[in-house]
């Protein structure tokens, strides 16, 4: 369970104080799946990064699964971050000197969890995106796809709440766009939260639920698909 | 995290960048090397030094005329120094705990046996030289122990006089002349090389007495005391004092205990092992500064790779440690490559040029692996701060 209540972020740029963020509410409930949309600088990031943890609302509230996350110090917001929120990257980010399967491990290893469990849970969430064999290659002997899917697996090996995808499909071509967001819908299916920032109308009306920004504000949320 | 995968993550990400690893790690080598192998022959030099002093034994009080001190007129005004005579000697004998003396009478003479003449040195001393300076005869004897007023003309050759001089034939019972007089080879010293210039094997050893009237002197130049092991050197240098003062009416001489100038010739040959220690610190300091400079261009390199690590659950506490933990293991590698290094340098220099003495001293070693992990520790903080206080949405943003 997700709540946003009047969330507003600001910037100084210069002299000027740009409203990134203006009264945004915002309500996702377990198997929600939104794509949010507008054009650049409409808060979309901005929006994406106040509900990844990574930024600090300047005004109101903000509720992940009835934490008031506004209160919180950094490091408490740092293990929130790792145990209910996954982050995909339109640049993957995925650490080059680490495997696939050691990135996906990453935020185990983080969170000090036994090597055993991190090396079953690793093969329990690679296997299904047919990455097995992929295992022990590095970022740079993968393809784009297959980069994106371990970058997937390794946001929700820690089991979170929502899943926050920046231009997912950004740097991909369409067949391998269309199998991460597959994976992404898989995930969605079985309960996690699903938020996909994107330009591309086509991913965006897959969604469920599609939310219009414009100038740090929600002008339209629209049903998709029943 | 656990601290092994803490270990393995600063271990992997040292290794990523392998050459760049080595030549850090490689400063930070040659710096502890460099330190190691100066100490090294900074303290070789140190235990050389004490053992060439310590040879001629460590129980020993030596008196010498005149007396350093600074007075309201020029010293030839007040010059009232009495010299040491060889009652002086015999009366410091008589002191409790003294086991013998050797009073000594230095100067330059020609000798000569049969065709052959040499200029060396002649050390007018007493019987107990043996005893005293911890010097045996290795052939025939020591001066034997007359009467001091009326010693009979022995004397005893430095191994280098008696090569000199007789080649391999055997010298004892032959007559050589030194200066004017003629006297009797007695013995022959075993070699004892070289001492701060002095070679005390181009010398001969005749009486005392002889000396002083070869000389034309009336006084010895240095009375050399052997005490009794377990005696306070310093309650024996008061009543020495004291005697001598009864005796002289005033302290016109000067005393010097065998451990009191062994103290100050370590603290010398101590300020010499540091000062050099401190040469290869500098080269150290540079290594650090290597450091320093991979760090801050790693931390900007991996600005994404940071905000990543925040955004998957990092706390600033962890990403600092990171940082500062690869910033050790590049010192500490470049510590124990050093170390290597420097011992082994050490070692290899000792085989090669045995006249120069090495010795590695582990404190040092050890420090010097402290230092370097010091060093690491110091040059990874600013940069890990640095790190550990990005925004992670601009880290993330940075391609």
């Amino acid at each position: 369970m997700i709540k946003l209540e009047g969330i507003s972020r600001e910037f100084q740029v210069g002299d000027e104080t740009v409203h990134a963020l203006n009264q945004v509410d915002l309500q996702l409930t377990r198997g929600d799946y939104y794509s949010i949309m507008g054009p650049s600088g409409s808060g979309k990031s901005t929006l994406l990064n106040i509900l990844g943890l990574l930024d600090r609302p300047n005004a109101g509230r903000y509720w992940l699964d009835d934490i008031d996350t506004t209160s919180l110090a950094e490091e408490q917001r740092a293990k929130v971050r790792r145990n209910k929120i996954g982050f995909v990257f339109q640049a993957f980010h995925l650490v080059p000197r680490l495997t696939a399967a050691e990135n996906v491990e990453l935020p185990m290893t983080l969170a000090g969890i036994d090597p055993h469990e991190r090396k079953q849970r690793v093969h329990s969430a690679l296997e299904p995106l047919g990455l097995l064999d992929r295992a022990n290659h590095r970022p740079d002997q993968l393809s784009g796809g297959q980069r994106q899917r371990v970058a997937i697996a390794r946001a929700t090996i820690m089991q979170p709440t929502i899943l926050l995808a920046d231009e997912p499909t950004g740097n991909l071509d369409k067949a391998s766009s269309r199998d991460v967001i597959e994976t992404l819908e898989l995930l969605n299916s079985k309960g996690l939260i699903l938020l996909v920032v994107t330009h591309d109308p086509e991913i965006g009306r897959r969604a469920k639920h599609s939310i219009r920004m414009e100038d740090g504000a929600i002008i339209d949320t629209s049903g998709n698909r029943p | 995290m656990l601290t092994r995968d803490f270990i393995k993550l600063a271990i992997g990400s040292v290794w990523a960048h392998r050459m760049r690893s080595f030549l850090t790690a490689l400063g930070i080598a040659v710096g502890i090397a460099s330190v190691i192998l100066l100490t090294s022959i900074g303290e070789g030099i140190h235990r050389f030094v004490l053992a060439e002093f310590t040879q001629f034994g460590t129980n020993l009080i030596a008196v010498t005329p005149g007396k350093a001190s600074t007075l309201g007129m020029s010293g030839a005004v007040v010059s009232n120094v009495r010299p040491l005579s060889m009652d002086d000697a015999e009366a410091l004998k008589r002191l409790p705990r003294v086991l013998d003396v050797v009073p000594v009478v230095q100067g330059n003479a020609a000798i000569e046996a049969g065709h052959r003449s040499r200029r060396t040195m002649v050390l007018g001393v007493g019987p107990a030289v043996p005893k005293v300076w911890l010097m045996k005869p290795s052939v025939g004897r020591f001066l034997p122990d007359d009467d001091p007023r009326h010693a009979r003309p022995f004397v005893v050759l430095g191994s280098k006089v008696r090569s000199e001089l007789f080649a391999t034939t055997n010298p004892l019972g032959k007559r050589i002349r030194i200066g004017s007089e003629s006297y009797r080879v007695v013995g022959v010293m075993e070699s004892k090389g070289q001492m701060l210039g002095f070679d005390l094997d181009d010398a001969v050893y005749i009486p005392a007495q002889k000396a002083m009237s070869m000389f034309n002197r009336e006084s010895v130049m240095e009375v050399d005391l052997l005490y009794a092991p377990d005696t306070d050197s310093e309650e024996l240098s008061k009543q020495v004092k004291q005697l001598l003062t009864s005796r002289h009416g005033s302290e016109d001489f000067t005393i010097i205990t065998q451990d009191q100038m062994l103290e100050t010739l370590g603290s010398i040959l101590n300020i010499l092992t540091l000062a050099v220690g401190a040469l290869g610190a500098i080269s150290l300091l540079v290594g650090g500064i290597g450091i320093l400079t991979i760090m801050t261009i790693a931390i900007t390199e991996r600005t994404p790779e940071i905000g990543l690590l925040r955004a998957v659950g990092a706390k600033r506490t962890e990403i600092l440690t990171l940082f500062i933990g690869e910033a050790i293991v590049l010192a500490s590698i470049g510590g124990i490559a050093g170390l290597i290094l420097g011992a082994g340098g050490a070692w290899l220099l000792g085989v090669a040029v045995p006249a120069l003495p090495t010795h590695t001293p582990w404190s040092y070693a050890i420090a010097a692996e402290l230092v370097a992990a010091g060093i690491g520790l110091a040059a990874g903080v600013a940069p890990a701060y640095k790190a550990a206080n990005m925004d992670p949405v601009e880290a993330l943003r940075t391609e």
